[in-house]
């Protein structure tokens, strides 16, 4: 059993914190796991990417080859659309969909969604506006971070506990809205089966 | 005194960095002393080190430079404790001086260089490659292909450092450095205790000692090659087929990622360790045709086979074509070497994507000097306007794009000089003041000295921002003190507190000493924004 994850968003979403949260996740469940990112310029407002891998094999690559990630795990679909290249045939892709336009030439949303809907098993999920319901705009990662968790063959609840263990410093409004946003992504996958590959 | 470290501040197999993997290598062999200048991919060996450096006992400082950083590290083994020092590929040009006279001293304590090397450049200005400069120093050098190994060589390292009383360099890349894995710790061991290394004449490299001591240093060499050759951290795998495979650091996992899919594994030397453990590698060579070399960086092994494999025994890698000569090694390029077929790739053709380049952040008081000095130049037309190293750098892409060049560290002020003795004016020097005490200090006397006609801005928003805010070595107070200490005209330096509405007079100031036909020089600061919100999360 393995699954290798690519993450992709804008630098400030908390793409690296959610690598991290799935990463730990995956140890407390006894998986080997190589989860790598970038450092610095990367982290301005720039585009972001950091891979995941889990497996009970020992891991070779410390990053996911192109073509092998059996989820791309979106924070901004022009950010998903960029990395489509790291898919492996019949992975699958889960996606944010609220744009973040800091750039000028940033597309039609409208273009951008339809484009993602050319891969099968796109799920798009409006993970801002879960987040708010949840409590707090802050929470879009954590919304991100639910849908990704229940996408990968790891044992429901660990990811709760480990963003209570970080939460510690948060107020009781804030460990709330984190606690109801991984749920909220979690149900907006709905019934999807884990992705493995 | 000596300090018995505690056991480990860490549970047994803890998810870390492989930066975070040195500096518990570093802390588990008792070091008593740790220096640096941050730079990514680097800086978090150091920012681990200075959270343990109490409970650990250790006296862990951010220096101004890597040049002074490496001196302490040689003071603390003088004094006969083990030090490490860490640094970017880069950051040991500035320290080559001592790190390569150091190799002839008569060290005491162990003295460990971790340097982080950057294939790929994805957030440097070159991929020099460290072994290179670790052979030229004529010191043994580890590779690291996995956090555990990075936590297990370096831990080594100050054994073989006092073995030969030699600086000992861990070799560390990108991927490595910002990986998070699994790691294995093991019981501390104590500090050394203080006493002075001598004697006097393995210290003080003048010519007759450095003569006896630079003899000794290469009759050590078949010592140090003859301690490589029986590592274990060099494996031999046997294999079928006479292509065999040379790996070095993380290219043996990019091999072992691909191994699957091969019909037969090849012959396979791993090489840890440096010097290149020729006689191992003669050995591997011994049957074969053809030698693929893959090393992250430089093509250092490869240039090393020729003479060492059988001269029928091709050499192949990135210098012969068969890897790309430029970039790091991915899976996607092993697998071309390898001669596998290409996986077929995602495309989406249908949307042209905005490029998305790392930005300034909002509020960035850079914004405002690149600001007005936009303004200024529309009132003056052209100016020569040399860069430095810092988020300020991101004043070169639009939409400012208003920097001429970004070289080195302290570069800009001596470039601008330079520039206008040679006539091309106004010049003017963008500094950051993390970078001004660096080394834009000295270029600065050198202005001085002969009042050239440039301006320089120092833009000081009180920390080390682009590799997350580390400290400054002085505070910020302090840098109109040394601007004026240094010689410049008090009535040709100011200091400008930045806000988004005094732009405009912050351009007429830039404009009124660009006419000034002397040195010039404007502080401006504000304090990171990013800096800002931590210390408030810190404090609230
Ligand atoms: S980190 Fe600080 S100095 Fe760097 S761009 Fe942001 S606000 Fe400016």
């Amino acid at each position: 059993m393995k699954a290798d994850v690519v993450l992709a968003g804008v630098g400030g979403q908390g793409v690296l914190t959610v690598a991290r949260l799935l990463a730990e996740a995956a140890t407390v469940d006894g998986f080997h796991v190589v989860q790598g990112e970038l450092h610095g310029m990367s982290q301005r407002g720039g585009a972001v990417q950091a891979h995941f891998r889990l497996s009970d094999q020992p891991i070779e690559s410390p990053q996911v080859p192109r073509g092998r990630a059996d989820l791309l795990v979106g924070f901004e679909p022009v950010e998903a659309l960029r990395n489509i290249a790291w898919l492996a045939p019949g992975g699958r892709i889960v996606t944010a969909i609220r744009p973040i336009a800091n750039v000028p030439d940033y597309p039609p949303i409208e273009k951008v969604l339809e484009a993602l809907r050319q891969f099968p098993e796109t799920i798009l999920i409006d993970a801002h506006a879960l987040a708010v319901a949840a409590g707090s705009v802050r929470a879009e990662n954590l919304v991100v971070a639910g849908a990704a968790f229940s996408l990968l063959p790891l044992t429901r609840g660990k990811l709760r506990g480990i963003v209570q263990k970080r939460a510690e410093r948060w107020t009781a409004a804030e460990r709330d809205a984190a606690i109801k946003a991984l749920a909220a992504g979690r149900a907006a996958i709905g019934g999807a089966p884990p992705v493995h590959g | 005194m000596t300090n018995t470290a505690p056991e480990t501040t860490t549970p047994a197999a803890e998810l870390m960095l492989g930066d975070d993997a040195v500096a518990y290598g570093a802390l588990h062999a008792g070091i008593s002393n740790a220096y640096a200048y941050p730079g990514t991919p680097s800086t978090e060996i150091f920012t681990r080190l200075v959270r343990e450096a109490q409970a650990h006992q250790v006296t862990a400082h951010w220096c101004a430079n890597e040049k002074s950083a490496y001196e302490g590290a040689i003071g603390a083994s003088l004094a006969g404790r083990r030090a490490i020092v860490t640094m970017k590929h880069v950051g040991l040009n500035v320290a080559a001086d001592p790190f390569v006279n150091s190799a002839l001293l008569g060290l005491g304590g162990g003295l460990v260089l971790a340097v982080a090397d950057d294939p790929g450049m994805h957030s440097s200005q070159n991929e020099q490659d460290s072994r290179c400069l670790a052979d030229f120093a004529r010191v043994p050098c580890f590779e690291p292909a996995t956090a555990q190994e990075a936590y297990d060589m370096t831990r080594e390292a100050f054994a073989l450092s006092e073995r030969f009383q030699v600086p000992v360099v861990v070799r560390l890349v990108t991927r490595l450095c910002h990986e998070r894995a699994r790691v294995q710790t093991r019981a501390a061991e104590p500090q050394k205790p203080l006493q002075k290394a001598g004697p006097r004449q393995d210290w003080v490299l003048l010519p007759a000692n450095a003569k006896r001591l630079w003899s000794q240093l290469l009759a050590e060499q078949p010592a140090m090659r003859q301690a490589s050759e029986s590592s274990p951290h060099n494996v031999l795998r046997e294999g079928a087929g006479r292509l065999g495979v040379l790996t070095t650091g993380v290219g043996r996992r990019y091999l072992g990622e691909v191994l699957p899919e091969m019909a037969q594994a090849p012959p396979h030397l791993h090489v840890a360790t440096y010097p290149l453990p020729a006689a191992r590698v003669r050995a591997f060579a011994g049957q074969l045709d053809s030698v693929l070399v893959l090393e992250d960086g430089y093509p250092y092994v490869e240039r090393l086979l020729p003479g060492i494999v059988p001269a029928r025994c091709k050499v192949l890698g990135r210098e012969s074509g068969a890897l790309p000569a430029s970039g790091e090694l991915t899976v996607v390029n092993v697998r071309a070497a390898l001669g596998l077929p290409a996986l077929r790739l995602h495309e989406q053709a249908a949307l042209e994507l905005p490029a998305r380049p790392p930005r300034l952040c909002d509020g960035c008081v850079h914004r405002d000097s690149y600001g007005a000095m936009l303004q200024v130049m529309q009132e003056i037309g052209v100016a020569t306007i040399t860069g430095d190293i810092g988020c300020y750098t991101l004043g070169a892409l639009p939409p400012y794009q208003a920097i001429d060049s970004c070289v080195c560290m302290g570069a800009s002020i001596g470039m601008a000089k330079g520039a206008s003795d040679a006539g091309l004016r106004p010049a003017i020097a963008v500094i950051g003041d993390s970078t001004f005490l660096h080394s834009g200090i000295q270029p600065l006397v050198d202005a001085i000295a002969h009042d050239t006609d440039m301006t320089v801005l120092i833009l000081d928003n009180e920390t080390t921002a682009m590799t997350g805010g580390q400290p400054t070595e002085l505070p910020d107070t302090r840098l109109l003190p040394v601007v004026l200490g240094l010689g410049a005209d008090p009535a040709h330096v100011h200091v400008f507190a930045a806000h988004p509405r005094k732009v405009p007079e912050l351009a007429a100031l830039i404009r009124k000493e660009i006419e000034h036909r002397g040195l010039s020089v404007i502080v401006v600061k504000r304090e990171c924004v990013q800096t800002a919100r931590q210390r408030k999360t810190h404090e609230g």
